[in-house]
């Protein structure tokens, strides 16, 4: 079903004509109320009405996350906080976390977008939604549940944990459609299977998971398990939230890009030139309808390529390939985004511990887990265990604090942590070696 | 009064033992006496050592996080009740033992005990005030 039909399904001329006309709108919005933007745009020499056609956003600049950290927390900003009505974040340390808002018409379209996904992975108004997705600054549980409600769904606002009790309200209630990461879908149905629950028995029938990449192995194997149509859904918090794109599932193939609200690009991560339509680069998005911060060509670090082919579904809009990978070195871990900086940054501010450290990040049982190495030094070696082992649970629960992800600390001697060319590698991620 | 013990980190994996009884048999330094506490990740190895400075020195150049500990060498009647009636001293005054381990060799008819305290200097002045005999480190180091 298309929730949407003139939005999503417009001609291409159409559809790029309201692009234009919104951008404008936004270049203009964001010069006047943003300074940030009005001291870029007048470094480069950019008026507003420099920008007469949709090849005119090379003429913008770029913005990064470290963009909205250094306007920490409120500073990006287009509107005044009277105007906001809902807050978002991004996990980080203090001062550091990347902080959205939201007015009362951002809420409505992004629960209009969120309905439109609901609709193009097959739900309708008498669907009943389990939300596993977490609630909270995170933007995935809110998100979702807004989302649900504005199609005319039943929403469950279970949110994350407790997962044998999610089970067991799974079964109870007969939620047709899942919402949560791919991950914590298998781990669902792993703990069920041990409560003697079949899910592939219950009404279930459609998942709706993103906040983490995935592959198409992992769809068939969750599909087969769990006996249900498999959706990928896409966003981050910067640009929305979840459902700046989503898969049909009539095609499943490409996640079609709400391109009225948002316009797409491919660049070359290095370079920052544009490229072509089918060549993989780094997904850029500029913002065209949002109040609270709207953003210009936001850098997302994810590596994907857009298709602007028609789609058999029936919608218009561009399709962006499954994300693939990332310019930078973030981690996504169990949903959560985890950069190797954040946690050099609270190894330092635990007790001034070594910066040599090292991630390992793996997959147990279709769940996440994540293993800070520490090289000990002199300073915070002890004669004592209970003092190392006060240390490592120290570390645990500031990362657990600050990051919002659960990591176990390992201290390890010092060189313990493998040098490539002198240059310490700081990240081993097992979970890549499974998929392949 | 006080003995300096060597304290060494090691990663729980095979070898690592080794690489210290390597290098400090290389640099010449005989071990006096050991205890090893361990978790499962890792291990912190306690030696008394006939050259500290030596043995601290070439460890660390082995790449080993080494620290230096005070601890106490206490000569302990060898009979029944020797060691419960010097726990008994302590635990009256509230001196904590954090950890302690047998010395090899004996000192005369005494058993020698490495008390690791809480509060040291508290810990050698009752001791001393009941009459019990402390093996200072100089001697130790050469037993």
């Amino acid at each position: 079903m298309i929730f949407d039909v003139e939005h999503e399904t417009m001609p291409r001329e159409e559809l790029e004509k309201l692009q234009l006309r919104r951008l404008q709108t936004v270049v203009a919005r964001v010069y006047e109320n943003v300074p940030f933007y009005r001291k870029k745009l007048d470094e480069r020499g950019v008026k507003p009405e420099h920008i007469q056609s949709l090849a005119d956003v090379a003429l913008l600049p770029f913005t990064e996350k470290q963009d909205l950290r250094n306007h920490y927390p409120f500073g990006m900003f287009a509107v005044s906080r009277e105007n906001i009505v809902r807050i978002h974040s991004s996990s980080g340390t203090t001062g550091k976390a990347t902080v959205v808002g939201y007015t009362k018409r951002d809420i409505k379209n992004w629960g209009q977008m969120v309905a439109r996904a609901f609709a193009a992975a097959g739900a309708t108004t008498g669907d009943f939604v389990h939300n596993a997705y977490g609630y909270g600054l995170f933007t995935g549980g809110l998100g979702l549940h807004n989302g649900a409600e504005e199609l005319g769904a039943t929403v469950i606002p279970i949110s994350g944990g407790g997962t044998r009790r999610q089970a067991m309200l799974l079964r109870d209630f007969g939620a047709t459609v899942l919402t949560c990461t791919p991950s914590y879908a298998m781990h669902l149905y792993e703990a069920a299977k041990e409560m003697g629950i079949d899910v592939k028995e219950l009404p279930l029938r459609i998942g709706i998971f993103g906040a983490e990449p995935w592959t198409d192995a992992m769809r068939a194997d969750i599909e087969e398990k769990l006996g249900i149509t498999a959706i990928d859904i896409y966003g981050l918090s910067e640009v929305m939230g979840p459902g700046v794109a989503i898969e049909c599932a009539l095609v499943k193939k490409g996640l079609h890009i709400q391109e009225d609200h948002f316009l797409a690009e491919i660049i070359d991560p290095e370079t920052g030139e544009k490229k072509g339509p089918g060549e993989v680069g780094e997904l850029v998005f500029t913002t065209l309808t949002k109040e609270g911060i709207p953003l210009l060509r936001y850098r997302t670090r994810d590596l994907s390529r857009l298709n602007l082919a028609p789609c058999r579904c029936g919608r218009t809009t561009a399709r962006m390939e499954r994300v693939t990978g990332r310019s930078d070195d973030m981690l996504i871990i169990r949903g959560v985004n985890v950069f190797p900086s954040q946690i050099e940054t609270i190894l330092l501010e635990t007790d001034g511990l070594s910066p040599h450290y090292q991630l390992i990040v793996d997959r147990e049982n279709n769940l996440d887990t994540l293993e800070v190495r520490v090289e000990i030094d002199e300073q915070v070696f002890s004669d004592q265990i209970k003092n190392l082992q006060r240390l490592e649970s120290k570390i645990q629960k500031n990362i657990k604090e600050f990051l919002g992800v659960t990591a176990k600390c390992k201290l390890v001697e010092p060189k313990g942590i493998e040098r490539s060319e002198g240059k310490a590698k700081r990240i081993i991620d097992l979970r890549k070696a499974k998929q392949a | 009064m006080k003995v300096d013990q060597l304290s060494i980190f090691l990663e729980n994996r095979a070898g690592r033992l080794a690489e210290v009884t390597r290098i400090l048999s290389e640099s010449e330094v005989n071990i006096r006496a050991l205890s090893l506490a361990d978790t499962s990740d890792f291990g912190i190895l306690r030696l008394i050592v006939s050259d500290f400075e030596k043995a601290k020195e070439k460890l660390k150049a082995g790449g080993f996080t080494v620290g230096r500990t005070t601890v106490v060498a206490v000569e302990v009647p060898d009979h029944p009740g020797g060691l419960h009636s010097i726990l008994e001293m302590l635990r009256a005054a509230k001196i904590n033992v954090e950890y302690m381990y047998a010395f090899v060799q004996q000192s005369g008819s005494h058993a020698v005990i490495i008390f690791r305290f809480d509060r040291t200097d508290q810990a050698i002045e009752l001791l001393q005030k009941n009459s019990i005999v402390i093996v200072p480190g100089e001697k130790l180091y050469k037993m």
